[in-house]
């Protein structure tokens, strides 16, 4: 990824919170002297509104002093975490058996929100805080890549990690989630959980199991297919079913995996574009094939007693071209109040134990595979510790394909402009 | 109504008088200068700017960009217009029998209907939603019929559902004040019910009509969530792109470009309204 | 008045055929009104049936899978799911009373007098309506953060009051518009003082426009989404929290909440019935 700009090196802390404050650059200043609107405060104001970007620095890492943020690794003893909904272990109070494990460990007191609804709302929620040089009230924060997380490495907004204080993930962390395409080198980021984006059908009314993307196409199921409205779940399975590689494709092959997309829905096989709620839809019977990712097919399929939604005919597979394989990672916001204790959590949750209490919850792939013998021999649930959808078999993982990680936004632009015709129309 | 004549009657509170329409408003207009003017006063520089997140917004005067946005999402501007008239018309002929039913039959138990009337809205509008988009799923109950015969297309049902009492509120409000001696006396002098209810009791009405579709049409024009969890494919409305413009491509000029035409055309939409509407009974309402 | 008097004039008077009055009146228009009203009761009916849905733990399903108690014997098993709900409920009373005080007046001065700066004022009304969500939320959040003021419970409390002062003041306004003000004039030629009329004639007589649009202020406060995303900092809501937990599945506990929440709402209207009874 050497054609990469390098916003993601790290640098000096101390110049970060210099060029996130909020005052004029000297260029911007030209600007607006020659525009020669009014005054400061309105200069100030608009640059506020979350509408000026951010000068890139690139100091060289071998100069970066972590001490700066790190300080001598003393964690503060407070974590304050945003995640996402049901997206932790939870016992029957409520409660998170691996985050108590976490403060009897190290003391450290997490204040634990589940305050993140969509990567989009939450990013424009707290971008303009960052773009102010303030604090967003979270030490750690868990966004998806393929837009999110690489916009906020673009723009410089999260703390640089030091791997000293990530042991556990040096030696437990899958070697396939490890120097990621939008995080080389994992500078910034760790995996939190990964998923799966393929197809989930309802086996009662489809009787030959879908082997491909192209299947969705299929006029045989004419207003009964669902797909994903978002510019990776939809595009990058697309690619992927012309053997083409999202993250190598050229802007034309991105419009020849997108023609026969639009015709299926100009000819009515496609009954729409979903976001969540593409999941009721299929259990509703409005589709019977569909986009879908990995952990709500097995939440859909699993039996109630086991805590699933008993509909065993919902099957997930992964097509023959390769399912998509994503991340949502754990980072930490410039300016976050507890950096230490937020690398501290990062590099508890890397231990086996630990990741199999979650993962036998949270039902998403985790990043650590030792975990899979922990589920199996302690908490004896071979149900999930067997499942392909939880831990994939090397070979699945083999044709993976990964979420398609912008160049810069010119990038992104010219990708939404082929896409997003498509779904939002 | 008759304020000047007030004023000439009561010599010695004059000043009062001349001042007493700004004290009112200035509580509530100072909140709105604050938070809501200054900070839409920005974004509509933000909308002539150029650029994007990483590279920073300059204020370029682009005043071009009104124009291509507009010719860009034309058909999904056009949708919504169409679909909130629509459903505007919809709440109206739900609403008005009922926030009649309510004014005129209602008793005692005035307060309570009206309650009852906003308790779904308590629910969260994704419960709603999703209960709706249950309803009217292939497999649904009722509904699922009705829609085969496209007689429910399901974002239109969506929208007229949200904003019902949007509707049946102000109707309601101004029923209710409609002098119950100016109805006996209309029915003393013309023959049916009909004439009583389409030359008096409509008529003083106007106000409220105004305010229902008002606070029906506007919103629902701009609406997202019912075309997100409820349509099918080509029913993405304007508010949904403006969704998409901001918060998933960050292109914030683009986004509230797009604002202000929505914004514009409704608020020219509601002062020829208001003027075609002028009649005497609400000559002083707008 | 004007209108009827306008219209009144030019017509011969007649006998209405009474019992087609009575039909219209006792039959076509309480069935007609209970339709509409099962209409907008029928999604939150969907809710609490499924509220005894047998579905898994995990979220909830709309497809009946046999009766349950599940999500209400683990009703507070979501600990920020009650939170959630709370500050809700805070800020929607709060921001309900400012915002029916302040709509309100705005209303009296619009209706009550000509003066410089009245279809300034309507336009701004106007334009807080037709405002899009997103851009009220972002554009008032830039204002909090370049000011540097803590986005919480009280930066939400704010936003409500911006976005229902419309609201409250539109509504009120269809109650004012036409009301006859030598009512007023009466009090006080009697003796009474600005207040005094205000309050026991003025008042009274706009009682349901403020009411109506203090309910229409509420059930926007309580439901509001993308506003308070944008301006709630660390602070979680109902809407907020629901909204999150679509991406992995509502849990039953929300069912749940949602039908207690009706519940305690007819409740109310049922004790309002009862008392009002025992008054007459």
């Amino acid at each position: 990824m050497s054609d990469y700009p390098d916003p993601r090196v790290p640098m000096d802390p101390a110049l970060l919170r210099g060029l996130t404050q909020r005052r004029l650059s000297r260029r911007d200043a030209l600007k607006y002297a020659g525009v020669g609107a009014g005054s400061l405060g309105l200069a100030a104001f608009l640059s506020a509104c979350g509408v000026k970007g951010q000068a890139k620095a690139s100091p060289t890492p071998s100069t970066f002093d972590f001490t700066k943020i790190y300080g001598d690794g003393t964690p503060a003893g407070v974590l304050n975490f945003a995640n996402w909904e049901a997206y932790i272990d939870v016992d029957s109070k409520g409660n998170s058996p691996s985050l108590k494990e976490f403060t009897k460990e190290t003391g450290i007191k997490v204040n634990y929100k589940t305050v993140i609804n969509d990567n989009d709302p939450f990013l424009a929620k707290i971008i303009p805080v960052l773009q102010a040089g303030q604090d967003t009230g979270y030490d750690l924060i868990v966004i998806t890549n393929g837009g999110g997380i690489e916009r906020l490495i673009r723009l410089g907004y999260l703390t640089p990690l030091d791997h000293k204080y990530l042991p556990n993930w040096d030696a437990n962390a899958d070697p396939k989630t490890k120097n990621p395409v939008y995080d080389p080198g994992n500078k910034y980021t760790v995996t939190w959980q990964s998923g799966f984006t393929g197809i989930g059908y309802n086996s009662k009314v489809i009787k030959t199991p879908p082997t491909s993307f192209k299947d969705l196409l299929n006029p045989a199921y004419k207003g009964k297919v669902g797909m994903f409205s978002n510019n990776q779940d939809l595009p990058c399975p697309a690619l992927a079913s012309l053997g083409i590689d999202p993250n190598k494709a050229t802007p034309d092959q991105w419009r020849q995996a997108a023609a026969p997309i639009t015709q299926a829905k100009d000819a009515g096989i496609i009954r729409s574009f979903y976001d969540q709620s593409y999941i009721n839809a299929l259990e509703n019977g409005d589709t019977v094939i569909t986009q879908a990712w990995s952990g709500d097919v097995f939440i859909a399929a699993a039996s109630k007693d086991f805590g699933g939604d008993g509909f065993p005919e919902m099957k997930f597979v992964f097509p023959q071209e390769g399912p998509i394989y994503w991340h949502d990672n754990m980072a930490i916001p410039l300016h976050a109040q507890h950096p230490v204790d937020a690398i501290t959590y990062m590099n508890f949750v890397y231990q086996p134990n630990i990741a199999g209490m979650m993962a036998d919850f949270i039902w998403y792939v985790t990043p650590v595979p030792a975990a899979k013998d922990y589920v199996l021999n302690t908490l004896k649930d071979p149900t999930v510790a067997n499942s392909p959808l939880i831990f994939p078999s090397a070979d699945d993982l083999a044709h993976a394909w990964q979420y398609k990680a912008f160049k810069n936004t010119q990038e992104e632009d010219d990708w939404n402009s082929v896409w997003q015709p498509v779904y939002s129309s | 109504m008759a304020a000047g004549v007030q004023q000439l009657a009561k010599p010695k509170t004059r000043l009062g008088k001349r001042l007493a329409p700004y004290l009112l408003i200035m509580p509530g207009g100072l909140w709105l200068l604050v938070f809501f003017l200054i900070p839409i006063v920005f974004m509509l520089s933000v909308s002539l700017q150029t650029g994007n997140l990483e590279g920073g917004f300059a204020q370029t005067w682009h005043f071009h960009r009104y124009i291509e946005v507009f010719q860009q999402y034309r058909p999904q501007m056009v949708r919504s217009f169409a679909f909130g008239t629509i459903a505007t018309a919809i709440t109206l002929l739900f609403g008005y029998p009922l926030a009649y039913w309510i004014a005129f039959h209602g008793g005692r138990h005035k307060t309570t209907f009206l309650f009852l009337l906003l308790l779904p809205f308590f629910v969260s509008f994704v419960i709603r939603t999703l209960a709706w988009q249950f309803i009217l799923a292939d497999d649904g109950i009722v509904f699922g019929t009705l829609k085969s015969w496209h007689i429910l297309p399901a974002v239109i049902s969506g929208i007229a559902y949200n904003f019902l009492p949007f509707m049946a509120l102000p109707l309601y409000v101004s029923l209710e004040r409609i002098d119950r001696r100016v109805v006996e006396a209309a029915s003393d002098l013309y023959a049916n019910k009909k004439d009583v209810f389409l030359r008096v009791i409509f008529p003083l009405s106007i106000p409220g009509v105004f305010a229902g579709i008002l606070l029906t049409f506007v919103p629902a024009v701009g609406d997202y969530v019912n075309a997100s969890i409820l349509g099918g494919t080509n029913t993405t409305m304007i508010g949904n792109i403006i969704q998409l413009e901001f918060l998933q491509n960050f292109h914030y000029p683009v986004a509230a470009a797009l604002s202000f035409i929505l914004m514009g055309i409704l608020l020219i939409g509601i002062f020829i309204y208001a003027r075609v509407l002028g009649a005497s009974s609400i000559e002083e309402y707008v | 008045m004007s209108v009827v008097l306008a219209q009144e004039t030019g017509r011969g008077p007649g006998l209405a055929p009474a019992g087609a009055k009575r039909r219209w009146t006792r039959l076509v228009l309480p069935v007609y009104s209970g339709l509409v009203l099962f209409y907008l009761v029928l999604p939150i009916l969907v809710m609490i049936l499924y509220g005894f849905n047998a579905s898994g733990p995990k979220r909830v399903s709309f497809r009946w899978q046999g009766f349950s108690l599940f999500g209400y014997t683990h009703l507070f098993a979501k600990p920020d799911l009650t939170t959630a709900l709370k500050n809700s409920l805070f800020i929607a009373v709060v921001s309900t009373v400012i915002a029916s005080i302040l709509g309100t007046l705005i209303a009296l001065a619009l209706v009550r007098y000509r003066f410089r700066g009245r279809g300034v004022s309507d336009f701004v009304l106007f334009m807080n309506i037709s405002a899009p969500e997103i851009v009220l939320g972002a554009s008032l959040l830039s204002l909090f953060v370049s000011f540097g003021v803590p986005r919480g419970i009280l930066t939400i409390i704010i936003a409500h009051v911006m976005f229902n002062i419309a609201y409250v003041a539109v509504t009120v306004r269809a109650r004012l518009a036409g009301f006859d003000r030598h009512l007023e004039e009466a009090a006080q030629d009697l003796g009474a003082g600005p207040w005094i009329t205000f309050a026991k004639v003025t008042l009274p007589l706009i009682w349901a426009g403020i009411l109506a649009g203090g309910l229409l202020a509420f059930a926007l406060s309580i439901d509001d989404f993308v506003i308070t995303n944008f301006n709630a900092g660390t602070t979680q809501t109902f809407p907020l929290w629901v909204y999150g937990a679509v991406k992995v599945g509502i849990p039953p506990q929300v069912f749940v909440m949602g039908t207690l929440i009706f519940g305690f709402g007819v409740l109310i209207a049922l004790l309002n019935v009862v008392a009002q009874r025992r008054r007459a």
